[in-house]
């Protein structure tokens, strides 16, 4: 792979929480480059900041200092409305509560980001496509009969995993989860992370939080998040 | 799209929506009852007072009242606007029943019944000759008599029975004092017999529903009325003349085309010999003549709509409230929203989408629920009054008939385009803080 194919390069990340007069440094100049087609594993301690890394990345929040740059595009030039079609388009967040709409059924949930980028009228254009790209997700995910369920009926491992199929449906191309695992028992986490495998070979490009060191081992490469900077490990080629 | 469908089923599926709704259907209620029913009993009151006066007035509240109004009568009937004048002797006067010893002021009202129904509501306010008014003063078996027509409340008062039956019809003598004035308003008899008595039969009474009217007011023949007030003879003079447009004709537009006639009819008149007697003549409608009576009613009413308008206020402060608890509920619905791509605008819009449909909801509730008491207020009240003796207004009292229940669209309007735009501005202030809120720490609030 070359050079160019960095589909996100992180330079000197700070991110600082005033809490009172005290300020809390959080993030101390973290450099993070992905390539695309890469799972990455960031590992750290609970606390140590990963998720406000992974926010930072996915244009969630923004860096005290630093630059994010995705595909070359510096994040910090982009304008807020341009700013929420990245966040539509180009990443898919999962989180480790799942947050999914508890009013909205199994599917409205997945193909929710299609709808959200567009009108009325746009949306009733493309709806039975998107619909049916759902339908596609759910069946992927093994959550074909479940289409019509409420969110609250289902097991967190299903969650998780109605989660996944609406991060994954406007085709993102970085997928960003944190702690996927992290409110799941062993078995039904193996399940998520074999589901994030998988995609991976297909080639999506994923950046997963974690602080479980078995887990970050599925990935293909593993930093580690200390004192607010990076320490690499099974660095390849970096 | 996804924040119509979103809005539906918070509105559906949250218990706390349908207190929001329910607030909204009870201050649209209790503002739409109150209103109609105010705004009813005020027109009511109005249309009683324009049935009294006609439609434009004419007239001196000088007690020597004007001459040559022969002349503007004939030039006002011929104008194709007009459909009908009725002059009018105006003064005050003593009466005293045959057989007391008491001597009550009253009002005297001259005037020929036929023509003053033409022009005003005279004749339908009469009990037995509503149907033949050109017999009102005429005395049953004995022509030489002359009647005379009083206020429903004065007889009331007189004989303790406000109706008598058309068959027995007692002949009550009243005597009528009067002090007749010369044009320039001086005492025409000055001496020992200052006064002009004639003595009149009760020959019908006069129900307007205007309690002073009704209660001090005792209608004479026109020519009668004239002489015992000094303003027949040579130059005859009356109080004022009341005019009726014809149905087509504005109120507003007619009154200022009577204005320009008279402006006109004066100039003619210059220089007659009584020509002073015009100065103090003026051109009212009929809503300006009997102003002093609708005034305080209207101050009321406004009264009454600013009071209601806390109503509303209210309503914003219940929308405001549960919007806050429902906002606070649902941040981390917000901070979801944001991180698939959601702008604040898009929230916003969201929470004022749902704020609409329960402002909608809220109004249509009220609105129905109010129709539909209106609908059943007077049953209702009759109920109430069979079983507990309840009545909104005495009726022996006060000369309403039925509680009014006829919903005005102009209220209709104004009450549910008010309750949507409570909705909006009680959801707006939480939903434009919601929208504000950094989606991190809405989420980070389930990961802690
Ligand atoms: N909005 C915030 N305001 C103040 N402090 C915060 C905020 N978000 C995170 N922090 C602090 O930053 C640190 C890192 O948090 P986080 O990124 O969630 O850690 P991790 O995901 O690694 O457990 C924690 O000490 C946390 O208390
Ligand atoms: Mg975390």
């Amino acid at each position: 792979m070359s050079k160019n194919d960095f589909i996100l390069k992180a330079e000197g990340l700070h991110k600082s929480y005033r809490m009172g007069t005290n300020e809390v440094r959080v993030l101390k100049g973290v450099n993070l480059n992905v390539r695309k087609g890469e799972f990455v594993a960031i590992i750290g301690a609970s606390g140590s900041g990963k998720s406000t890394l992974l926010h930072i990345l996915g244009a969630l929040d923004k860096p005290t200092r630093g630059v994010v740059r995705f595909e070359k595009r510096d994040l910090s030039r982009i304008g807020s409305g341009e700013l929420n079609r990245f966040r539509n388009k180009m990443v898919g967040f999962v989180f480790q509560f799942y947050h999914l709409l508890d009013e909205l059924s199994v599917l409205e949930n997945v193909f929710l980001p299609a709808m959200t980028s567009r009108s009325i009228a746009g949306w009733l254009v493309c709806r039975r496509q998107a619909k049916n790209r759902a339908k596609e997700l759910l069946a992927q995910l093994g959550l074909a009969e479940r289409a019509k369920h409420k969110p609250y009926q289902l097991s967190g491992g299903e969650r998780q995993r109605v989660a996944i199929g609406r991060a994954l449906m406007n085709e993102p191309k970085l997928l960003l989860a944190d702690e996927p695992t992290g409110n799941l028992d062993s078995a039904t986490g193996n399940g998520i992370l074999e589901v994030l495998e998988k995609l991976n070979r297909a080639g999506q490009t994923i950046v997963m939080v974690t602080h479980d060191e078995r887990i970050a081992r599925k990935a293909e490469r593993i930093v580690t998040l200390v004192d607010g900077k990076i320490e690499h490990k099974n660095s390849g080629s970096l | 799209m996804y924040k119509i469908i979103l809005a539906t089923r918070y509105l559906l599926k949250r218990r706390i929506t349908y207190f929001a709704v329910l607030a909204v259907a009870l201050s649209v209620f209790i503002v739409l009852v109150v209103m109609t029913v105010m705004a009813g009993l005020v027109n009511e009151f109005k249309e009683k007072n324009h049935r009294f006066a006609g439609d434009c007035v004419v007239g001196t509240e000088s007690l020597v009242g004007f001459a040559y109004y022969e002349d503007f009568v004939k030039l006002a009937e011929q104008q194709d606007f007009v459909e009908a004048v009725s002059p009018a002797i105006k003064s005050f006067a003593l009466k005293r029943r045959r057989g007391s010893e008491q001597d009550d002021i009253t009002e005297i009202m001259g005037i020929d019944p036929v023509r003053h129904s033409q022009a005003t509501g005279f004749g339908n306010t009469l009990y037995f000759h509503n149907d033949d008014v050109s017999r009102t003063f005429e005395i049953a078996n004995d022509a030489n008599l002359v009647g005379c027509v009083l206020g429903d409340f004065m007889l009331l008062q007189d004989s303790n029975s406000r109706n008598y039956s058309a068959t027995s019809l007692p002949r009550i003598p009243y005597s009528i004092s009067c002090f007749p004035l010369t044009a320039r308003g001086a005492l025409a008899r000055a001496g020992t017999d200052m006064v002009n008595t004639k003595t009149f039969y009760f020959s019908d009474q006069s129900t307007t529903d205007l309690p002073r009217i009704d209660g001090s007011l005792v209608y004479l023949p026109f020519e009668q009325a004239q002489q015992l007030c000094g303003m027949a003879g040579s130059n005859k003079r009356a109080s004022r003349l009341h005019i009726r447009f014809k149905p087509d004709v504005k109120i507003q537009a007619g009154c200022e085309k009577v204005q320009s006639l008279w402006q006109k009819f004066r100039q003619d008149k210059a220089g007659e010999k009584q020509a002073y007697s015009l100065d103090t003549v003026t051109v009212q409608s009929w809503k300006q003549y009997r102003r002093s009576s609708i005034a305080p009613l209207e101050n009321e009413q406004t009264e009454m709509s600013v009071m209601f308008g806390f109503v509303g206020i209210t309503t914003v402060f219940i929308v405001l409230v549960v919007f806050y608890m429902i906002i606070s509920h649902k941040s981390k619905d917000i901070g979801i929203l944001k991180s698939i791509g959601a702008s604040n605008i898009d929230i916003i819009e969201l929470f004022s989408g749902y704020a609409f449909l329960v402002g909608i909801i809220g109004s249509g509730l009220g609105l129905l629920a109010g129709w539909i008491f209106l609908l059943k207020i007077n049953p209702i009240e009759g109920w109430l009054f069979r079983h507990f003796g309840f009545q909104l207004w005495d009726r022996t009292i006060y000369a309403i008939g039925d509680i009014p229940n006829k919903v005005e669209f102009k209220i209709l309007a104004t009450i549910v385009v008010s309750a949507i735009i409570a909705c909006l501005v009680g959801a707006l202030i939480p939903s434009v803080q919601a929208a504000r809120q950094k989606p991190v720490e809405t989420l980070q609030v389930g990961q802690l």
